[in-house]
């Protein structure tokens, strides 16, 4: 090996020093900020603000689906705004935002050993467009006519016709604009994502050596630049049919008796652009969670991650074969049979490196020092979780298993627990990790071990019981179930006993929350490295980390993310910037 | 969706080509101390600015594959006109290439630091894109005026619709541009200077070249060419 020590190391090719923004009033450090620490929180509060309204939204779902007729106000128009605001909320302005946008802009910059991303003005750009995004969204509500009831999958023709809630009014215009200020602020962003990557990583962090939460983000957002275009394209052409009377996707229809303007649009080539975006989104959501789960599992096992070249060859493998598969969504609409048979290959192959990432953990917990710390918890949850949800999307790969199942709620229960619950558990784990770097303070233990273990089990009693709803084919996008013969009185039962959990689970978000709040002040001081952990996060010289991030100097990289309970050394971890030889960690593969 | 997936696998063969020389078999639990035994590995010689172009225009191409992807599923629909296209796109698709032209000129200037002929290349890209967007303007206002309206059929709303993305396109280079030309006229330093300006034209080559394919497709020219591909194939 090259000893060099730190001090007669030649200055690395310092990235942004010169250019590093210094701001220099209140406005410019806590407000119109630069600093991707202060874009981050700014990111994941306004998506946990947002992320609230769609909880209080599933909320009101479950009371009409668990107590049918006793709520007057919520109609069936209602019922399906709350359905259509409730999944793009989630997906896009929570779980995509939170990610790439919150985790990303703080842990990519201090992993990689950056001061700051590589354009900082485009990426505080970013998040105004984002907030923009949001507000157009939540003006909808009150818009006249509401927001739109569509579906988040906002399918053509009904989603612009009068029938629809906010088809004909406000509701469809602004969810359109909405999204398409998202993927213009979301591209600003992923730019800075990417580039930060490939050019502002410190000396020594080759790419073998980034830790896997980098890997995971890296790809998402590399998939996310390519794969939001299809959604933009999507929006502006249905906004054109709109408001201005093409026939993009509109067919000849006739709508109470008169001719509609529209003649000859093709509803099934909004639904290709829509799932060109949307299969990708799915792994825009679940590689950064990939990423994340790898590294706590990791830290709070003190082991070095099983197979890290296998996780990262994993990664690109997911993010290069989800490009393919998009038309798994569409096995009802009516598709040639071979194309059916093609997408249920490649749909079943993308279960090959999942399955392996999903081995690589476990196997990186046997015979590991498991500490069952907050964030460990939480990936183990997640494991579980993972594995439970991947394993009905092999019954829904299949053509003849999902055309039965396509409407009903087996397919509700089978994304909740692959891209909802599974997803949310990393992002919980990763705040109860990362909090300390962010506050200096710890998050309470007592209070945390109760959100995990209220939210984990809670979230099973809710999805679990619906894959059987579904399989009695219990159909989803019912407002209205009661007099249904499929509905049994154990099916009233069961969906009441649902609606139940929903609000148990959702109160434990409450206590998490006070927990946030609360633990800023009054948390037990964490120090500079609480987790004894070997990333560069946690080697800063102040915690929380400073505008530079790194002090006078950048820290080298001497050893890839992974060396905890190195035999030989000193302690069960040796961070990344410390040189020194040791002899070789055990063998992960 | 062919069109995009084509334009992915190239993305695809180029990510392939930039992993496969960063040393992804290597084993990084047996290989401590400075990675400088392995130089190159660290970042890309070129400007970050430059990278961040790149990406960028990574994405536009995206865009405007969908587009035409778009144009092609639509256009096997049976309620499908195709429109004439006006003589005077022709001309605009000749002052966009004389921008494009002028934009090279002043990067070789800039390269030479020869200031006068920085000014005269950005001078003239900037009053040569001005009149493609304004011929741009002109083609819609003729086509308008013809009775070809955004809405009476699907071939002329894609017209519409893609010339206006790409017109935007434009608009937002011009105002790189612009501030590109204010640094020339006001002195900034002539490496950054020389930077901006390539900037420019590498958006500008990018725009040009999406152009000649848009022009293409809308001319029908491409889908002669893909038909003669397919009966090539079967």
């Amino acid at each position: 090996m090259v000893d060099v020590t730190p001090a007669d190391a030649v200055p690395p090719a310092e990235v942004g020093e010169v250019e590093l923004y210094h701001p220099h009033s209140w406005w410019t450090k806590y407000v119109f900020s630069q600093d991707a620490k202060v874009i981050a929180v700014q990111y994941s509060a306004t998506a946990t603000a947002i992320g609230l309204v769609a909880l209080v939204l599933s909320w009101l779902m479950r009371l009409q689906l668990g107590f049918p007729g006793t709520f007057d106000f919520i109609t069936p128009e209602a019922y399906y705004q709350f359905i259509t605001m409730h999944g793009m909320i989630m997906v896009i302005y929570l779980l995509t935002a939170l990610f790439l946008g919150g985790f990303g802009n703080y842990l990519i910059p201090l992993m990689v050993g950056a001061r700051d991303m590589v354009f900082p003005y485009v990426n505080m750009l970013s998040y105004w467009i984002y907030l923009l995004a949001v507000l157009v969204l939540v003006s909808s509500f009150f818009a006249p006519g509401g927001p739109t009831g569509a579906g988040w999958t906002l399918y053509p023709p009904q989603a612009i016709m009068s029938g629809t809630p906010g088809g004909q009014d406000w509701g469809i215009i602004l969810m359109l604009s909405s999204l398409i200020l998202f993927i213009v602020g979301f591209t600003m962003g992923g730019l800075n994502y990417v580039v930060t990557v490939l050019q502002g990583r410190t000396r020594g962090m080759t790419l073998m050596r980034l830790p896997l939460t980098v890997w995971g983000i890296f790809t998402a957002t590399v998939m996310a630049l390519l794969a939001f275009p299809a959604l933009f394209v999507a929006c502006v052409m249905m906004l054109l049919d709109r408001v201005l009377g093409t026939s993009f996707f509109m067919p000849a229809i006739v709508e109470m008796g008169a001719q509609l303007q529209h003649n000859g649009g093709s509803p099934i080539l909004f639904q290709h652009l829509f799932w060109f975006f949307g299969h990708p989104e799915v792994y825009i959501v679940a590689l950064p969670a990939f990423g994340i789960v790898s590294d706590l599992i990791s830290t709070h096992a003190r082991k070095n991650i099983f197979g890290y070249r296998m996780m990262v060859w994993a990664i690109i493998a997911i993010g290069a074969l989800s490009f393919v598969v998009w038309a798994h969504h569409m096995y009802v609409s009516g598709m040639n049979p071979y194309f059916g048979f093609f997408f249920a290959t490649t749909t079943l192959i993308i279960a090959v490196p999942t399955a392996i990432k999903v081995y690589n953990w476990v196997l990186t917990l046997w015979r590991g020092d498991i500490h069952l710390t907050i964030p460990m918890l939480f990936a183990l949850a997640f494991i579980v979780t993972f594995v439970n949800g991947g394993l009905t999307g092999l019954f829904l790969g299949n053509v003849v298993v999902d055309v039965p199942l396509s409407d009903t709620m087996f397919v509700v229960a089978h994304f909740h627990m692959v891209m909802g619950v599974a997803p949310i558990l990393v992002i919980f784990g990763a705040i109860y990790h990362w909090y300390p770097k962010v506050t200096g303070r710890m998050l309470d233990e007592t209070l945390g071990k109760f959100h995990f273990w209220v939210t984990f089990l809670g979230a099973y009693l809710i999805f679990f019981p619906m894959h059987y709803l579904g399989l009695m084919g219990v159909p989803r996008r019912y407002a209205e179930l009661t007099d249904m013969t499929i509905m049994t009185e154990s099916a009233h039962h069961l969906n009441s006993f649902i609606s139940i959990m929903a609000f148990v689970v959702g109160f434990a978000q409450m206590v998490f929350l006070f927990n946030l709040i609360w633990s800023i002040r009054h948390g037990r001081e964490a120090g500079g490295n609480p987790w004894r952990a070997t990333t560069l996060e946690w080697q800063t010289p102040q915690t929380p980390p400073a505008h530079g991030n790194f002090g006078k100097e950048l820290p080298i990289v001497y050893r890839w993310a992974y060396d905890y309970s190195v035999p030989g050394a000193k302690e069960d971890f040796i961070p990344q910037n410390v040189p020194g030889d040791f002899a070789p960690s055990r063998e992960p593969a | 969706m062919s069109v995009i997936l084509v334009f992915l696998l190239v993305i695809a063969g180029f990510a392939g080509w930039w992993l496969s020389h960063q040393r992804l078999t290597a084993k990084p639990w047996l290989e401590q101390g400075l990675a400088g035994d392995f130089v190159g590995f660290d970042r890309s010689a070129l400007p970050t600015a430059k990278i961040g172009l790149g990406v960028f225009l990574a994405v536009v191409g995206c865009l405007f594959s969908l587009f035409t992807s778009a144009y092609f599923m639509r256009m096997g629909l049976p309620d499908w006109q195709p429109l004439p296209l006006p003589r005077l796109l022709w001309l605009n698709t000749g002052v966009l290439v004389l921008s494009s032209v002028a934009l090279q000129c002043a990067v070789v200037a800039a390269r030479k630091g020869q200031i006068d002929n920085v000014r005269l290349g950005l001078a003239t890209a900037g009053f040569t894109t001005l009149a493609f967007l304004v011929g741009q303007l002109m083609a819609w206002r003729q086509l308008t005026g013809d009775g070809y309206l955004l809405a009476s059929n699907p071939a002329n709303s894609f017209f519409y619709l893609i010339t206006g993305v790409h017109g935007l396109h434009i608009l937002g280079g011009l105002v790189g541009l612009g501030r590109t030309s204010i640094g020339a006229w006001n002195g900034a330093r002539p490496e950054r200077l020389r930077l901006s300006i390539e900037l420019c034209a590498m958006y500008w080559h990018f725009l040009l070249f999406v152009w000649l394919c848009i022009f293409a497709l809308l001319a029908g020219w491409a889908a002669t060419f893909i038909d003669i591909c397919q009966r090539l194939l079967t």
